[in-house]
Order: C-alpha cells, then structure tokens, then sequence
C-alpha cells in the first residue's frame, strides 16, 4: 500500500513540474510570463489592490447574474441560457428609461438620483416579468419532457432576446447615443454616477484625499452595497419566507411539495421573477460601472455568471455569491497582469476543470438521502 | 366521508387501477392491503391528485377530488406520509413540519400542535434543528408522518409506515397511528405488513393487480382462509 501511494505521488509530482516547466518555456511566448509578473507585483503592490477592488466590484455583478441560474436551476434542473440576455436587456432598459427621462442630459443632483432609481425600478420590474414569460412560454410546457428539450428551447429564447437587444440598439428615438449606423456596435452608456458626483462637488475617487495611489471609486461603493444588500435580502427571503421555503421545498422534492399543497406553477414563476428581478439589476449596476450597452454582452456575462453558479455548487445561493466573487477576481488579475484576451480562456478553462473534478462545485450541495 | 367509484387509473398503456371503488368513513382507520405491484400506493397517488385517473370519480366530503391539482387537493384537507418518505433533505426537522402546515391559514395553534407532535414523537424534537436528510429510517418516517399531521387534514394518507423498520419501530408507529385515530384524526392505511395493519384498522380491502378483491371487517379479513394464506403465512 505505502509503496503504492508513493509512486503515485511520484508520477503526479512528476507531471505537475513538466507541466509547471512548460507554462514557464511557453508562456511569455503568449503573455504568461511568470517572473515578470511577480517583479511587477514586486514593484507596485498597491496595483495588486487595485485589482483586487476592480475584481470584487466585478464579482459583484457576475454574483448577482450567477444567482438567477443557480435558483432556477436549483427548482427546475434547467439551464436558463437566456437569463444573461435578460441582463441584457435590463442594461437597454435602464439606459432607455435614463434617456426617456431626461436624466442623460441632466447636470441636476436631485434629477437624476430621481432618475436612477426609477431606472433600477424599472428595469427589475421589466427583467423580472420577462424572465417569468420565458418561463411560461417556453419551459412550463416541457416540464415533464426530456431535460434536453427545455434547455434547447432556452438556447432559442437566448437568440430570440439577443436579436430584440440589437434592434433596441438601433433605436435613435429611444436613445439619441444609439446612432443610426445599426445596433451592432457596442454603444456607451453615460457615467451618470460621475456626472452626479461631479455636479455635486465631490471627488469619484473616495480615496483622493488620502493621497493613496489607488481608485476605490464612488461606483465601486454602491455597486458593492447594492450587491451585499440584494443578496442579504435574497438569503433572508428563502430561508425566512414562506414562499421563499416553498421555492426551498419544491427544489428538494416536487411531489412532495405539492402534497403538502405548494402550487409549484406558481412558486417557479416566482423563481423567474426573482432572478429576472436581480438581473435588471445588474443590468442598470453594470451599464452604470463599465459605461457600455452592447446586444451581445449577455452572452459573455451570462457564461462567466454561469461558470460562477457552477464553480460555487450550481443550486446553492451561497456558491453563487461565492463563485460570483471568485470569477470577478479571476477575470481582473487575467485582465491586470496577463491580458484580457486570455480571461474568458481562463474562465471556461476554470469551468471545465471544476466540471472534470468537482462538478459539485465549491460549496456543493449534498444531494442528501433521496429515500 | 371519502369515496372512490370505478376508478381507472393508467400509466401510460398499463392499467394500473381497474375500476376501484371503496369508502373510508369519518373516525375509521381503513387499510388496503396487498402485495408489490397491487396498486395500493397508486391508489393513494390517485386521491391526492399527484396521477388523474382516466375515468371514475374521487369525493371527499362532496367534492370531486379527481379534476383538481394536487396542491388543491391538499388545502380540501388530504394529507399524506407518501412512498418513500419524501422529506426535505436539506431543511432542518422544524423546517419540514412548518411545510407541513403550509396549507393552513389559521397558524394561532402551530406552536401547540407542534408540541403535540413532539409528544408522539419526542425523537424529533432531540433533532429540531438537524437537517432531514440527516435522520435515520426510522426517523425520516416519523417525520413525514408529523409532517402530514401538521396539516391538520380531514383525512391522513399513510404509505406504508413499516417500510424498512426494525421491528420495535412498526410496533411504536403502529401506536402512534391508533393514537391518532383515538384523537379522531381518520386514516387510510395502506400496508405490507397485513397482520400489524389489520390488527388496527376497523375496516380493510384487498387489492390484487389494481382491483379489490375482498372488503371487509378487519377482524373478519384476519380470519378469511385466502387473507391467511396471501398476506398472513398462516397455512
């Protein structure tokens, strides 16, 4: 046995310093040059902050996203591809309500703090009625059909949505910005935060004043306390409510749910509500952070929440906030000290090996004795 | 008070239920017995609304149970300890009983029925806060037993409460469901173990590949020669 387990040692040692070997050979060929980046580390630690303050705020709004596919997933077993696009959607919603209102142009405080909060309003409300519609259009039928099909019929309803997103993207009437050359350029999405922040007097950067080289901005701060308190009052909501067990107890066993008399319709609509509801959210909070509107962005957010989800135990609320955070961090050291081109590979690489070693994810969820 | 009239209930192509009738009065424990593949679980599936049956009919106190969805059917007041105990794993004990009472709107005497749970079974209340999927056998049946009682239905479904226990623990079920009935609650029962099940039931019937073949007094199917020889290994 001992000669065994050391042999074994042996040959994975073995193979973790020709694969260690290699990444040092090739990777400065690619960007991965490892020395450089710890002399760089080395020379400006405060850079290592600074990432790490742009990949929480990150983290905050892939959490954010990465709670609607893991709810859904955790009641109805589906994939709701979907679910980045209705993120999408909610950054063209808050965008169109800013614009519609006036708020765009506005140098006033007061009008446009009016205006932001009608455009999170908003875009929860509209998300969340959308999200709850692709529920009912195109996955309550196939509940009882093989899992293949509702996850098929979810993949559509992503293109379907997408192609709402670049028409919406083309409408100059709605949004002056969105031009007449077509919807498929990435479109700006207005610094309102500084402008609001600005008219009132105040520097962006909280830290300013304290002559610290680093940026912890104004939109850093309330993107995290939005985050922090969306979540605290998600997880209060499904461990306290009454719906909220409901939705617990129809995710553990559907028959039994319905034995003790859930409505399950009704309690999964109220998932898709829910997490179409948090994704407007983190529609207007992303538009109002990385100040860009493009129909293709759900596409990219919705994989890196998705890997998220699943990096933190695809059906567990708390994974996804932890996973959310994780892949924030992750994507922001790839876009500070390799390249950015490298952090979507790195992502999905994450999402594979996690899938290859750990499918249960981080904090995965035991499935407990089914008899 | 219950009362099933020629019900046909299929599986795809298989005919599970042919045309089963029977009643279940106010107060009495009613049992259906029989073996593996009878239709008895089927038959208890088919009252609580989780399998619509293609034809016949199931009232409960006037009220035509079989159109209606399954969680309607619970708020009529038809509670069930289900096949397979079906407890939620990852909600702790107190969690599963508050699902328990889900249907009612009247909470003011959750806390004293939750009492009175914990009296018939005080194992529960050492593991209130343990998650379920954590209990043993024995315990998991004792809570989805409690879990349909804190429903407070007219009429409580039991699926087979002796499954995989060990012997001391039929004997302490058993009680607990005559208690029950004692206290008025109204039971239908449905069992393996035929002797334990008719020796408190009032009534029972006997199903055979999804028909009643005998319907009778319990203590009368006890000494029917066919029972005896089925369900009892007497020779």
């Amino acid at each position: 046995m001992e000669t065994t387990k050391f042999k074994f040692n042996l040959r994975r040692f073995t193979f973790s310093a020709l694969i260690l070997y290699l990444v040092f050979l090739l990777g400065p060929i690619v960007g991965l040059d490892i020395p450089a980046i710890a002399a760089s580390i080395k020379a400006n630690p405060l850079q290592l902050v600074q990432f790490l303050i742009i990949g929480i705020s990150n983290g905050a709004i892939i959490a954010i996203i990465a709670l609607g596919y893991t709810m859904v997933y955790g009641i109805i077993e589906l994939i709701n591809f979907a679910h980045g696009d209705v993120y999408m959607i909610g950054v063209f919603t808050s965008l169109t309500v800013l614009s519609l209102t006036g708020t765009l142009e506005s140098k006033d405080p007061g009008k446009i703090i009016f205006g932001l909060v009608l455009a999170l309003v908003i875009a929860v409300v509209f998300c969340a009625i959308l999200n709850a519609a692709i529920e009912r259009l195109a996955y309550r039928r196939l509940r009882n059909a093989p899992r293949l099909a509702p996850l098929i019929s979810a993949i559509g309803m992503s293109f379907i949505i997408e192609n709402i997103g670049l028409m919406w993207a083309a409408q100059a009437w709605l949004v002056p910005s969105f031009g007449t050359t077509g919807g498929a350029s990435q479109k700006s999405f207005p610094d309102m935060l500084g402008i609001l922040f600005t008219s009132m007097g105040w520097d962006i950067n909280l830290l300013a004043s304290t002559g610290i080289a680093l940026r912890f901005t104004i939109k850093d701060l309330l993107v995290i306390i939005l985050a922090v308190t969306l979540m605290t009052g998600l997880y209060l909501f499904v461990q306290r409510t009454k719906l909220g067990k409901a939705m617990r107890a129809t995710a553990q066993n559907r028959d039994a749910a319905k034995m003790l008399g859930i409505n399950i319709d009704r309690v999964i609509s109220a998932t898709f509500l829910i997490g179409g509801g948090l994704a407007g959210a983190a529609g207007l909070m992303a538009g109002l952070y990385n100040n860009t509107a493009w129909w293709f962005m759900g596409f990219r957010a919705g994989l890196q929440s998705f890997t998220a989800a699943v990096l933190g135990g695809i059906g567990n609320i708390t994974g996804g906030m932890l996973g959310g955070f994780l892949i924030g961090l992750l994507a922001s050291f790839s876009d500070g000290y390799l390249n950015a081109r490298w952090t979507n590979a790195l992502v999905f690489a994450t999402l594979v090996l996690i899938l290859l070693f750990r499918p249960t994810g981080l904090l995965g969820e035991q499935t407990g004795q089914k008899a | 008070m219950l009362e099933l009239k020629d019900v046909n209930t299929y599986y795809g192509n298989i005919h599970a239920l042919k045309g089963i009738s029977l009643t279940v009065n106010d107060g009495e424990i009613v049992t259906l017995i029989g073996s593996n593949g009878a239709g008895k679980s089927t038959t208890l599936r088919t009252i609580q609304g989780l399998i619509k049956p293609r034809s016949g009919s199931v009232v409960l106190d006037g009220v035509e149970l079989q159109k209606l969805p399954a969680h309607e059917v619970a708020t009529l007041g038809v509670a069930q300890s289900p096949e397979g105990r079906m407890i939620f794993p990852r909600m702790t004990v107190l969690e599963n009983l508050e699902m328990g009472a889900y249907v009612r709107r009247d909470l003011s005497s959750f806390q004293n029925d939750l009492e009175h749970a914990f009296t018939l079974f005080p194992r529960l209340k050492e593991r209130i806060s343990q998650k379920g999927g954590t209990l043993s056998g024995g315990e998991q049946q004792m809570l989805a037993m409690a879990r349909a009682m804190m429903a407070k239905p007219k009429i409580l479904l039991l699926d087979e409460p002796s499954m995989g226990l060990a012997p001391i623990l039929v004997e302490l079920i058993f009680d607990i469901i005559k208690k029950l009935n004692q206290e008025g609650t109204t039971i239908l029962l449905v069992e393996q173990n035929a002797l334990m099940a008719l020796s408190i039931a009032h009534r029972g019937y006997v199903l055979q590949t999804g028909e009643v073949v005998l319907a009778d007094k319990a203590e009368k199917l006890l000494k029917d020669p066919m029972v005896q020889k089925t369900y009892l290994g007497v020779e």
